[in-house]
């Protein structure tokens, strides 16, 4: 800790330490996942944890995702307050009956009766190699489904945050972690803990321009917006942070004032969020812009094995730079 | 407090156990004729289908079943949530679509609920309840309960990898989950003979470890019997159990059905096995119940359907303006 009362901290431990201090906290959650027990979770996130909890609280399952996510629903119905980990989102399509199906519906479909109280986590992103069908952001798919809440942790305040907050939820929250942010570290309160699960977030403010962005997108924004900086280009960065149900307020409050927004995911860019996000500030801000809203995404192909075609998948911090340039009319 | 289990009686011959489950099954019977009926007057819209032929399933289950334990079933369900106690005005007015109904006419008849009565749908994907019934019964266990989750199935769930997971992880978590599978023969239009490889679907539960036993679905004794054994095994022992009811359904898959994959003599040979003669014939040759008696029986469940019709034609459509309320729990008012 440093004099400030900070912590160096990665972002794979500000989950565990979420996590942990979920577990002291109630005794009715649990985790349930993949390898999330003796392996010590895939990416390392839970390790330790079987043995400070025991096996009832940290609980391997089998790959069956709809059989153990259908599981953590069922356990939520009944009282409980499950954590299950999808170890990855590009597993998740296995178990999406399940979230639509029964976790999104229940309360409404039984007219208020049934609360579904579940947290599940995802790890997502691009930019590990691992090829097409081990590089999906499903964000956008999820985000599309009334009766859940969706949350991208972008940052390890919110990594080490949103888990606690959902956990208070009376309704189904999917937390998507990015496991290409897992070794990086960066500074934390050193009381860090429970966040907002509501509102979208100024990252950095600016006056020129907005750019909008969630989860992947936000540490390439931030060091865009530096790179900007040095060009004398002054860029306000906004972390959506929640999916659904979108915070218009921030987004909206931002464009008022630098009346120029780009939008940033790593998602494919038809129909994804930043579209969504575009549409709105269309119907609802039109005449507060002085450029048309513009969108940087996911270039639409299966994403290819090798770095440079991954690299060239996806945004990337000269994309935003280049594009904030010319929204500016900078060079 | 324990609350009482509230299984609708027959008031006019109480105490006679038999007279007990003709009543139940007689209810469920009468109830969904009336069902068809008022669909074809378009009152009821959307899917209904119908359990006609397999009352002595749910009928014969439900007797080994306490108000603490969990029952989720598909969307054949009328039968299953009125002898879980569902005042039949609610389900009927669900049905309507009408805000009394007893998922306030979100649901209609395939998304049957009340938490009061814990029971927990009326579900519509094939084999999506299986894995929360696990989950439930994993609740169950952790907060050391000693009770059970009763989920219903057709054999066109054993066809769905859900069913596998589902036994699987029961198995392997021991847990108070018990599969009662409804093999009336048919998953929707397609024989059992064209959805499984192994028609026995009894063969599926001991390839998991889960101690499983057939019972004839037509007998609502031996179906009594087998379900009381089976709540006893789980009660005692916390592990999960797969029953298979082997039963007909007497009437189309649903109101859309022209039932082209079936023989009308295969549907009359089953016919001559329906529970509830059978009951009739064997408790009038017992002596145990009058024609007479069996009458009034009849009548009391015409004046009880009557009174939900009136019930759900009574009921009122909920505000538009509500539309959104539950979507989120912060939309409640």
């Amino acid at each position: 800790m440093d004099n400030n009362g900070t912590l160096k901290i990665t972002y794979r431990e500000a989950i565990k330490q979420a996590i942990r201090e979920a577990m002291k906290k109630d005794e009715k959650v649990f985790l349930m996942g993949e390898d999330v027990g003796r392996y010590g979770g895939a990416f390392a996130v839970s390790k330790g944890l079987l043995q400070e909890f025991g096996p009832e609280r940290i609980m391997d399952v089998p790959l069956s995702e709809s059989g153990f996510v259908g599981a953590g629903i069922g356990a939520a119905l009944n009282g409980m307050r499950p954590i299950v980990e999808v170890m990855t989102v590009n597993f998740s399509l296995l178990a999406m009956d399940q979230i639509v199906n029964n976790a999104a519906t229940l309360l409404h479909m039984s007219g208020g009766q049934l609360n579904v109280p579940v947290v599940i986590r995802m790890g997502c992103g691009i930019g590990r190699q691992l090829a097409a069908q081990h590089s999906h952001s499903w964000e956008p798919l999820y985000a599309h489904i009334p009766g859940l809440k969706v949350l991208s942790a972008g940052t390890h305040e919110d990594a080490r945050g949103m888990l606690l907050t959902a956990l208070q939820d009376p309704d189904p929250v999917i937390i998507f972690e990015y496991t290409f942010l897992l070794n990086k570290e960066a500074e934390l309160p050193a009381n860090a803990g429970a966040v907002d699960i509501t509102k979208a977030k100024v990252l950095r403010k600016g006056k020129d321009i907005s750019i909008i962005t969630y989860g992947a997108g936000v540490y390439k924004a931030l060091d865009a917006a530096a790179d900007l900086n040095s060009i004398g280009i002054d860029a306000e960065v906004i972390d959506l942070r929640v999916l659904r149900p979108l915070d218009e307020t921030t987004i909206f409050n931002s464009v008022k004032k630098t009346h120029r927004a780009l939008l940033v995911e790593e998602a494919w860019s038809s129909v994804n969020v930043s579209s969504e996000a575009s549409a709105r500030i269309m119907e609802n801000i039109f005449y507060e812009l002085d450029a048309p809203v513009q969108r940087l995404g996911g270039v639409e192909v299966p994403i290819p094995y090798p770095k440079h075609l991954e690299n060239a998948s996806i945004p990337q911090p000269a994309d935003i730079i280049t594009k904030v340039k010319k929204m500016l009319q900078h060079d | 407090m324990e609350q009482k289990l509230t299984i609708p009686k027959a008031s006019v011959i109480a105490r006679d156990h038999g007279i007990e489950l003709l009543y139940q099954m007689m209810l469920i019977r009468r109830f969904e004729e009336k069902s068809a009926e008022l669909y074809t007057k378009e009152k009821i819209r959307g899917f209904l289908h119908l359990y006609v032929g397999e009352e002595a399933v749910a009928t014969g289950v439900m007797q080994a079943l306490t108000l603490e334990d969990n029952v989720l079933s598909t969307y054949r369900e009328h039968g299953h949530a009125l002898l879980r106690g569902i005042d039949a005005g609610a389900i009927m007015a669900e049905m309507y679509g009408k805000q009394e109904g007893c998922s306030r006419g979100r649901g209609g008849s395939m998304h049957l609920f009340d938490a009061t009565k814990k029971f927990y749908g009326g579900n519509a994907i094939v084999a999506g309840h299986l894995c929360v019934a696990v989950g439930m019964a994993l609740a169950t266990k952790k907060q050391k309960k000693n009770t059970i989750t009763c989920c219903f199935f057709g054999e066109g769930a054993a066809a769905e990898g859900e069913f596998h997971e589902a036994m699987n992880l029961a198995a392997l978590w021991s847990v108070p989950v018990w599969f009662v599978c409804e093999n009336n023969l048919y998953a929707m239009g397609t024989a059992i003979r064209y959805s499984h490889s192994i028609v026995e679907i009894e063969k599926k539960g001991p390839a998991y470890g889960i101690e499983t036993k057939v019972v004839d679905g037509m007998d609502v004794l031996a179906v009594e019997q087998a379900a009381k054994e089976a709540a006893d095994k789980i009660r005692a022992s916390g592990k999960p159990f797969f029953l298979v009811c082997n039963t007909y359904r007497f009437r189309a898959h649903s109101m859309f059905d022209a039932e082209l994959y079936r023989e009308k003599a295969e549907v009359e040979e089953w016919k001559k096995r329906d529970p509830i003669a059978r009951l009739q014939q064997l408790l009038l040759k017992e002596k145990a119940i009058t024609q007479n008696e069996i009458d009034t029986v009849n009548k009391q469940i015409e004046e009880e359907v009557q009174k939900a019709v009136e019930f759900a034609e009574a009921g009122t459509w909920e505000p538009v303006e509500e539309l959104k309320k539950f979507v989120y729990s912060e939309n409640q008012s």
